[in-house]
Order: structure tokens, then C-alpha cells, then sequence
């Protein structure tokens, strides 16, 4: 090692050098932004994190990607839609995805399923998928997004899930509406309620016309084109509207949790 | 140093301190930036290897020995963390680049005979580093091409993050999928480039010490 830095720098004084190399080191620079970003990211979402917490990688990481689910809050224009595409873009055969085999995927029976509402809503009466279908639906053909990178286009039809927050007469200011499924070990994800209130965002019940199958997440799913795939949670059990973040299964894991498009 | 800029020159007339500031090749602000760049770029490198090993563009992956983050999710961490280190400082190397003049003096004018001369002296081991302080037309078309490919890197990347906030950005990549390969391609460009640059700088170590203590 010696001999190498010699070959590599010769003649020159080695505390000069030291002190130089120190200078231009980018610990420091990194440290103070780091700080900053992660108070700016406490303050953004008021989380009340603790930045006097010891410092880690792993800390650092979480408190940047807190920061960053502000940052894509505050890019978040509402009124920004989702590019569509014509049918002949749909990618066939649109891509089954998930943590678990499609010979795993839930089985649903729709006669014995009901979407559970609760939470900050004036009405919390269950809801038959029959009773559902018969709410007003929009097709939609969007690209989906994976957080892996890949990405398909499909055609999805359903009702938009800020007209059903309407009609159960949901609270809006509250923060987020968090989606239980019936994935195995219990899928789960928050949407903040910006995101589902914009207008592409649909309670999905048929893709390319036909009912939703089961690997697309029968009987409903979440269709949201301004977030990655894994914001886009299959077979719905219940929806919670609340002020309280639950984390979701990814989330917990450590994918960024805003993840807007 | 046996040559001065004419640059250097004028500076020396109107500055006392003018011995000793000639004597620097690359001043604080651009060594500071430099490694700091470095740092940023080989984080974001390293964790954009593994998130490209989550769906593969080519028929390979990249081992995961030289990847960043442990899974996905990690990496993405990383990748989106250091961002903002790169973004930040690519930033200000670019504002005090254009401020200081430093492009336009050491950059410029960036001409084909020029070009081809100095890439046949290169060729032939007959180009000179005697002065380090000017750049031959080789280094000044790879560093003013690999500033514009980092620009590039930075809006691909922007373009594949946020594809309906920013969708007019996307398009101009010709669409998300399209964005992904120009996000890749400027990341080979710089890895490229990064290997030239690292081998030339141990060729020629005392380009390395001017990066280092700035003289």
C-alpha cells in the first residue's frame, strides 16, 4: 500500500497532502446535507422523527426517503393526468406480478366477498361486489409501473374511488385511505388522499372489458396511474379512511412510501 | 510549469499574490466538487446496477458483488438518496463553471483539426502534459461531452421517476421505455469514461496530485 501511494503521488509533502485530502473529502458535505435533508424531511411530513438519533446508513436512508415522499407531495399536481394510449398499445399478455406464484394468488368467490368501508366515513355499510358493479364506470388505458422498472400497458375500467368516497360520505381531509387485501400474509398499502382523489384513481373491476380475473385481482383492485405498481393494491378487502399512517407491506419494507409518477 | 495562460498572465498583473496563485492547477471549489461528484456518482452507479438487475434491459446483470443496497428496495434508497448529492453538486459545478468562466477558458473552442491532431499525437504517445493547466482538444471534447452526458443522465433519470408529473420530459426521451435506455446508455458512457479518466490520471500522477492538493 505504501509503495502504491509513492507510485502514485511523488514529491509531495504527505501531511500537506493529508490535510488537502481531507479538505476535499466529501464527508463533510455530505454529513450537513444529510442533517438538512433529513429536519426538512421531519418537518414536511411532521413525523417527529428524531434527527439526534445515532447515526446510520440505514437511519440516513429512511429519514431521505421520508424527505423525498414530501418532495413528491409537493410535485404532485393534481390535475396532472396519467398519459393514455390507444387499445392496440395494450401489452398482451399484460405481465401477473407478485411475491407469491399465481397458483397462490387469493381465490375469491363473489358471492361470499364484501368490500368493508371504515374509518372516517359517514356511512360504513359493506358493499356487494352486485351493488358495486352498478356504480357509474370509466375505462382507462395507462401504463402500469413497476418499482422493479418494467412496464406494461392495460385497460382498466371501474369507478373513480374519489366518487365513491362521495358517496360514503368519506372524510377528504383526512391523510390517507388504507387498502387491506387477500393476498397471503396480508397485503396492505396506504394512498395518500391527493392521490386518491384524482381523477384517474378507480376502484377496478374489469380489465381489457372483461371481469377482472384473478391474477389482475379479482374482484376489485386499486388502479392508481400516478403511482408504481405495488400502490396499486389487488383483491381489496377494506378500505380505512384515516388520518394515521399504517404502513403497507412494501412500505414497511422499505420501498419509498409516497412512490409517485 | 514552464508555460503560463495568457489568462494567468493577466492575473498575475493584477495581483500581488500572483506567484504563487499561477502555480494552481485546479483551484478548491472545482477539487471539492470533483470528488464530491466522484462519491455521488459511484453510489448512484453502484445502486443503479442493482436496480437494473430487477428487470434487465440486455441479456446480463451486473454481479452483485459491485451493487449497492443488498435488494431492490436498498438500492433504491440509495439511488434516490444519493440524487440529490449528485443533483446538488452537479448543480453548482455547472453554476460556477458558467460564472467563473472556467468552462468557456478551459473548454473552449473545441475544433475538429484541433480534435484530430491532438487524438493522432495521443495515438502516437507524442502529446505533451507538460502544462497541466491547459487542457489538449482530446480532454476538452471527453470533459465537455461527458458534462452534457451527466445532464442527460440527471433528465433521464428525472424522466423515468416521475413519467406523468414530469411527462413532457419523458416524452422528450421518446416515452418512458425509451428513457431507460438512454438512462442506461449514459451510465455505460460514464463508466467508460470513468475508467479512461482513472487510467490517465495514474499514467500522468501529477494531474492526480493537482486534483488532490490543487498544484
Amino acid at each position: 500500500m505504501g509503495r502504491l501511494r509513492n507510485l502514485l503521488i511523488p514529491g509531495v509533502d504527505k501531511t500537506l497532502l493529508l490535510r488537502d485530502a481531507v479538505k476535499t473529502m466529501p464527508d463533510l458535505t455530505r454529513r450537513r446535507f444529510i442533517s438538512g435533508g433529513a429536519s426538512l424531511g421531519a418537518l414536511t411530513l411532521l413525523t417527529g422523527c428524531d434527527v439526534t438519533d445515532q447515526f446510520s446508513a440505514e437511519e440516513m436512508l429512511k429519514q431521505v426517503s421520508k424527505f423525498n415522499d414530501g418532495v413528491q407531495a409537493w410535485m404532485f399536481n393534481p390535475d396532472a393526468m396519467a398519459p393514455t394510449f390507444p387499445e392496440s398499445a395494450i401489452t398482451k399478455p399484460f405481465p401477473f406480478n407478485a411475491y407469491y406464484s399465481l397458483d397462490e394468488a387469493p381465490e375469491i368467490e363473489a358471492k361470499d366477498w364484501k368490500l368493508e368501508v371504515r374509518g372516517l366515513v359517514e356511512n360504513k355499510k359493506s358493499w356487494t361486489l352486485e351493488e358495486l358493479y352498478k356504480l357509474p364506470q370509466v375505462k382507462q388505458v395507462t401504463r402500469h409501473i413497476c418499482v422493479e422498472g418494467w412496464s406494461a400497458i392495460g385497460s382498466w375500467s371501474g369507478t373513480p374511488l374519489r366518487d365513491f368516497l362521495q358517496i360514503v360520505g368519506a372524510d377528504t381531509r383526512a391523510k390517507y385511505v388504507w387498502f387491506q387485501c387477500a393476498d397471503k400474509d396480508g397485503y396492505n398499502s396506504p394512498l395518500d388522499m391527493r392521490s386518491a382523489l384524482h381523477a384517474q384513481t378507480q376502484m377496478t373491476f374489469k380489465f381489457g372489458d372483461e371481469i377482472l380475473p384473478r391474477a389482475y385481482g379479482f374482484p376489485m383492485k386499486i388502479r392508481v396511474p400516478t403511482k408504481l405498481g405495488f400502490k396499486n393494491p389487488k383483491y381489496v378487502l377494506s378500505m380505512e379512511v384515516t388520518n394515521d399512517y399504517k404502513g403497507g407491506f412494501w412500505e414497511d419494507q422499505g420501498y419509498n412510501s409516497f412512490s409517485g409518477s | 510549469m514552464s508555460s503560463i495562460t495568457a489568462s494567468d498572465q493577466a492575473s498575475a498583473k493584477a495581483t500581488p499574490k500572483a506567484a504563487t496563485k499561477a502555480k494552481v492547477i485546479q483551484p478548491a471549489w472545482v477539487r471539492a466538487l470533483h470528488w464530491t461528484n466522484a462519491f455521488a456518482m459511484v453510489l448512484m452507479i453502484m445502486s443503479g446496477w442493482k436496480i437494473y438487475n430487477a428487470s434487465p434491459l440486455f441479456d446480463f446483470t451486473f454481479s452483485d458483488s459491485i451493487t449497492l443496497g443488498g435488494w431492490l428496495g436498498g438500492a433504491l434508497l440509495w439511488h434516490f438518496a444519493a440524487m440529490w448529492l449528485l443533483m446538488v453538486n452537479g448543480l453548482i459545478y455547472l453554476a460556477l463553471g458558467l460564472a467563473t468562466g472556467r468552462f468557456r477558458k478551459k473548454l473552449l473552442p473545441i475544433t475538429p483539426e484541433g480534435v484530430l491532431a491532438d487524438t493522432k499525437a495521443a495515438l502516437t504517445g507524442k502529446l505533451s502534459h507538460e502544462d497541466l493547466t491547459k487542457y489538449n482538444y482530446v480532454q476538452k471534447l471527453l470533459y465537455a461531452g461527458i458534462i452534457v452526458v451527466g445532464i442527460l443522465i440527471v433528465l433521464s433519470g428525472l424522466a423515468i421517476w416521475k413519467p406523468v408529473q414530469l411527462q413532457y420530459l419523458t416524452a422528450m426521451f421518446g416515452g418512458y421505455e425509451a428513457a431507460r435506455y438512454v438512462h442506461f446508455f449514459c451510465m455505460a458512457a460514464i463508466v467508460a469514461f470513468m475508467v479512461v479518466h482513472v487510467v490517465l490520471a495514474l499514467l500522468v500522477p501529477k494531474s492526480l496530485r493537482a486534483m488532490i492538493i490543487g498544484r
